[in-house]
């Protein structure tokens, strides 16, 4: 089970009022290589790990995933919070806002909404990890992306941590994979 | 959110972050003492903060104990806190 800890894992701070940033930062809320989609596709595939080990590291970092998804959204509520509907207008969040006003909802920066079809889930543990070190790679690409359209520095901050989080996780997931790999020899060979 | 919450809460996050790498590290590192024992050391400083925290302002966790009434619905929630950088 989880509990919920009325905390932000980083400390989000917004300068700006920029609802144009707020949209394209909503590709890591709701796009393929988001922080939902991490979340869900390493919880996902704990079931079927063969070692306690590999369920650890699924369930620990797939937990960290979702508090990256509350940073997220706290980034794009708080470049739009305040924003009056003339700064809005024109934007590529007027779309957002013809919707649901302000509210948010998970969607990539061209407005796809999430699908499970952004992530895969497989009994081999060796696809599953090869999988989960692309996404963190995909991600921190993103991030750097997202990094060069922003010129808030409070955001910018909090997206360099986010980018570094995928680097340790990429990490771990490299290690995971060679545990396994031991693993699995170890069993062939009596 | 006065300084002095926003202050306590902003070493626990600091706290806690660290528990978050040692906690990955630890989990592709079983045996390696040191970082075993630094877990432990950052462990019992959050345990501290949070009761200190919690005793304070509420709780952070809805299974924590609460004054009357029931404080883990207090205002701020997480998203709506000014977190400046000038707090330290």
């Amino acid at each position: 089970m989880w509990i919920y800890e009325k905390k932000l894992e980083y400390p989000v701070r917004v300068d700006t009022c920029n609802p144009t940033l707020a949209a394209m930062i909503l590709e890591q809320f709701g796009g393929a290589d988001g922080e939902l989609s991490a979340g869900i596709r390493y919880l996902t595939q704990r079931w079927t790990m063969p070692t306690g080990q590999a369920k650890g590291i699924l369930t620990d970092i797939g937990t960290e995933e979702l508090a990256h998804w509350e940073i997220i959204g706290t980034i794009v509520y708080k470049l739009v919070k305040d924003a009056p509907i003339n700064k809005i207008k024109g934007t590529p969040f007027e779309a957002n806002y013809a919707n649901r006003g302000k509210a948010l909802f998970p969607q990539n920066a061209a407005g796809v909404p999430w699908t499970a079809t952004f992530i895969q889930s497989k009994e081999d543990p060796i696809a599953n990890l090869y999988e989960d070190m692309a996404a963190e790679q995909k991600a921190r690409a993103t991030y750097e992306n997202l990094i060069k359209l922003s010129d808030d520095p409070g955001v910018n901050e909090a997206l360099r941590f986010l980018r570094e989080r995928e680097v340790v996780h990429f990490q771990r997931f490299g290690e995971t994979l060679e545990i396994i790999k031991d693993y699995q020899n170890r069993k062939k060979h009596y | 959110m006065d300084k002095k919450q926003l202050k306590l809460l902003n070493e626990l996050m600091e706290i806690g972050f660290s528990l978050v790498e040692t906690n990955l590290y630890l989990d592709t590192h079983p045996t390696d003492e040191r970082a075993l024992r630094l877990h432990n050391t950052l462990s019992a400083q959050y345990q501290e903060l949070e009761m200190m925290y919690t005793d304070l302002y509420g709780p952070l966790k809805a299974t924590s104990m609460s004054q009357f009434p029931w404080r883990y619905i207090e205002e701020p929630w997480p998203w709506d806190i000014e977190y400046c950088g000038c707090n330290y």
